[in-house]
């Protein structure tokens, strides 16, 4: 089993391609745990961080999995221009096709463009965030913290929680949690959620304490100060009092819920701090993974085998 | 004047007289001088036997975008009139979106005299509603109208001020022309790229929802029965429009209203893969609307069939789904598109369609043709109903290549194009080896 060229999205991965991505994870934890977290698994291929839109703890993760496995990085940080962002892509894919490199990652601030790009090139391309479409490696590490936590993900329920309308992270996450299992649900003010959410299988609360006494997890959506601006909503402040997720909500939830973000956080927001900090939270445990699971894709988009990730990191510089 | 034309042997289809019977039209001093059966050629005719063909009144598309002024590359007048003639139709109305703007008499005069030079499909300028399509002050209707004006559009933009729109239809009263109006409220499809719903959500692009349409058609309909004017809709997309519509006509307000071929057979999944080349505005919409316009269409409820035809530079279609411009090519697909699937899946009649593509599309905007009456202007279309061919724009005479139809299976094409009894458009022959 293979995951094709590119990875764009878990929209149209199977199940098993996603559990493969999952187990192959698992033994590059590990390198980031050495004393020299180095593994030659991808010396020699050159890979591209092509950021349209800032990003800090996704590029950071994604160039650490690079290094961590030996390739050779570039990163872009093309700021896109308003009026010519299409023309900059085309271009961009065949400058990059031209110097022949072997993989890109690419974040850009409209939906399709990693599979624009990946229709285009023969690298493979990985999404690291196209608009408000998907976020593939982020629901993958989402998918590993959970299964690490409760040992498995079929049967769970999931609900994400507040700006579903504009979220990637949200989209991912239905995708990969529905395929191994999941019950999923979303949480938010009607403004944030997109239309016909419900046609996806998922169910839709409409206020925060009924997603709690739900859900075995929550995963909680970062607010874009913007929305308010648009007038999504009306402010944070009644945003945090209606849907932040806070201790005394979660004292409610008849069982050890799980509390996930994936950052950056609004802390007294969404989430209250001292849950985020509190004994429920998983947050950093998702960073932790994400290398890991950044890892894998490389590794396995690489031509990898899924069975030999753990001799792949045996040999040594 | 051209040489006397005896086309034989056809099927003769005109549905202004509800006509369709085998026999003969004579074409002779760019009218029709004849129509029946065993009709003798006068001498030096050509005669054309159209054995197992179909003999129709021109088509008439009365909303195309041509490029001229401003964008020569994408199309020009007479481009865009080729194309039409390929396409079978004999007359197109151009809409006032140029760069600059065709909002006065010396503009409105421009086009009448480039399609004058092009000798091909007749354009007829259709004039800006306001200034610059600025959404402020009226335009000049009268000065246009008396250059060739057949109707006055912001088309490409809304009318956004209810008050511009009702000084906009009481001043068109005036002139007896129709103010055509792109219904779209721009608060609620600020930012949106194709339809809301669920493909969108899946897709994460940000939808225009169907009441952003309905809710302009909902006022243009209030404004048309308030000042008694004519207000055409443009291309309607909704199911919740054509209810509005319904409702209109039957209490008998002045309301026109148009779709195009791709609302008529296309939905929002053909959006999927981020096609550039179904983002279209309005956008495509679900299988329900595609349904209620089909039906409406049948009935008289939406009156005619108008193409849209926006054409776009190769490379600006090749961009993200945000990025690209809204818009296809569609002169030269319009009726094979739509006569495979509505005569072909057995909804419409050939004489039905052609009524929404001839005869309709001439009363709406009173023009010349949509007729075979003897005695009117020689506007004629050859048809072959039975013609199968696949869509390959690098045939196409327009200068653009934007059409969501590629590699489309089609049935039915335009075979010989007319203008005034002068041949525009042929398939055996090039036009130029014609006496």
């Amino acid at each position: 089993m293979s995951l094709g060229k590119d990875l764009t999205g878990l929209e149209h991965m199977t199940a098993e391609q996603i559990r493969l991505i999952l187990d192959t994870a698992e033994p590059f934890k590990e390198v980031s745990e050495r004393p020299i977290k180095k593994v030659p698994a991808l010396r020699g291929k050159t890979i591209v961080n092509l950021f349209f839109e800032a990003s800090t703890r996704t590029r950071v993760s994604f160039e650490f999995a690079e290094k961590r496995l030996s390739a050779d990085t570039v990163n872009v940080a093309a700021t896109g221009s308003s009026v010519s962002k299409g023309e900059t892509l085309v271009d961009t894919a065949r400058n990059l096709e031209a110097m022949r490199i072997d993989m890109v990652v690419i974040r850009h601030p409209s939906s399709g463009t990693a599979e624009f790009l990946g229709n285009r090139i023969a690298s493979n391309v990985i999404n690291a965030g196209d608009g408000q479409h998907e976020h593939p490696t982020q629901a993958l590490l989402d998918l590993l913290t959970i299964r690490d936590k409760h040992g498995k993900i079929e049967g769970l329920k999931v609900c994400l929680v507040g700006d579903v309308l504009h979220s990637r992270v949200a989209r991912s996450n239905l995708w990969g949690l529905t395929k191994l299992g999941a019950e999923v649900a979303v949480c938010g003010p009607w403004t944030l959620m997109p239309r016909g959410i419900e046609e996806l299988g998922v169910k839709v609360f409409g206020r925060i304490e009924e997603a709690i006494e739900w859900a075995d997890v929550l995963n909680v959506l970062r607010l874009q100060l913007e929305r308010m601006e648009k007038g999504f909503i009306p402010s944070l402040r009644e945003y945090y009092r209606v849907f932040g997720v806070t201790p005394e909500r979660l004292e409610r939830s008849p069982r050890a819920i799980t509390i996930m973000h994936p950052g950056p956080m609004n802390r007294g927001v969404e989430i209250d701090s001292r849950v985020a900090d509190g004994p429920h939270s998983v947050i950093l445990d998702q960073v932790t993974n994400g290398v890991a699971v950044r890892m894998a894709v490389l590794y396995l988009l690489a031509g990898g085998r899924a069975e030999l990730a753990d001799a792949a990191k045996g040999g040594s510089e | 004047m051209s040489r006397p034309i005896l086309l034989q042997g056809g099927r003769i289809v005109d549905p202004s007289s509800d006509m369709d019977q085998a026999g003969d039209v004579l074409i002779q001093d760019g009218k029709i001088a004849g129509v029946g059966r065993g009709l003798k050629a006068p001498d030096g005719a050509l005669v054309r036997n159209v054995t197992g063909k179909v003999i129709a009144p021109g088509l008439i598309d009365l909303h195309v975008h041509l490029r001229e002024p401003g964008n020569e590359d994408e199309e020009t007048v007479a481009s865009g009139a080729r194309a039409a003639a390929a396409g079978g139709f004999t007359a197109i109305c151009a809409m006032p979106n140029t760069d600059p703007v065709t909002d006065n008499q010396a503009a409105v005069g421009f086009i009448v005299r480039q399609s004058g030079r092009a000798g091909l499909a007749r354009v007829h300028p259709i004039g800006a509603v306001s200034i610059g399509q600025r959404g402020e002050r009226l335009a000049e209707f009268g000065e246009m109208v008396g250059a060739g004006a057949v109707a006055v559009s912001d088309d490409g933009k809304p009318i956004v001020s209810s008050h511009l729109m009702r000084t906009a239809l009481e001043y068109a009263r005036t002139f007896d022309i129709p103010v055509a109006d792109h219904c779209e409220d721009p608060t609620l499809s600020a930012g949106g790229v194709m339809h809301e719903g669920l493909v969108a959500t899946r897709l994460g692009l940000k939808g225009i929802p169907a009441a952003a349409e309905e809710i302009m058609v909902a006022r243009d309909v209030l404004l048309a029965e308030l000042t008694g004017g004519h207000v055409h809709l443009c291309h309607i997309s909704a199911r919740g429009s054509v209810a509005i519509i319904r409702d209109a006509k039957e209490r008998g307000v002045r309301v026109t209203a148009e779709a195009t071929p791709h609302h008529l057979v296309l939905t929002d999944v053909a959006c999927e893969e981020y096609d550039t080349h179904a983002k279209m505005n309005p956008p495509l919409r679900e299988t329900m609307d595609v349904e209620a316009l089909q039906g409406a269409l049948k009935e008289g409820v939406i009156d005619c069939i108008a193409s849209d035809h926006a054409p776009h530079a190769y490379d600006e279609k090749e961009a993200a789904f945000d990025d690209a411009p809204f818009g296809i090519v569609g002169l030269e697909t319009a009726f094979a598109v739509a006569h495979t699937d509505l005569v072909g899946g057995g909804l419409f009649t050939l004489p039905e369609l052609i009524r929404r593509m001839s005869t309709e599309p001439a009363r709406v905007l009173h023009l010349p043709g949509g007729t075979l009456a003897p005695g009117t202007v020689a506007d004629i279309v050859v048809l072959d109903p039975a013609a199968k061919w696949t869509v390959d724009p690098a045939t196409f005479h327009s200068k653009s290549r934007n059409t969501p139809f590629t590699g489309r299976a089609l049935t039915g094409r335009a075979l010989l194009t007319m203008v005034a009894g002068a041949i525009v458009h042929d398939v055996e022959s090039p036009p130029a080896a014609q006496a």
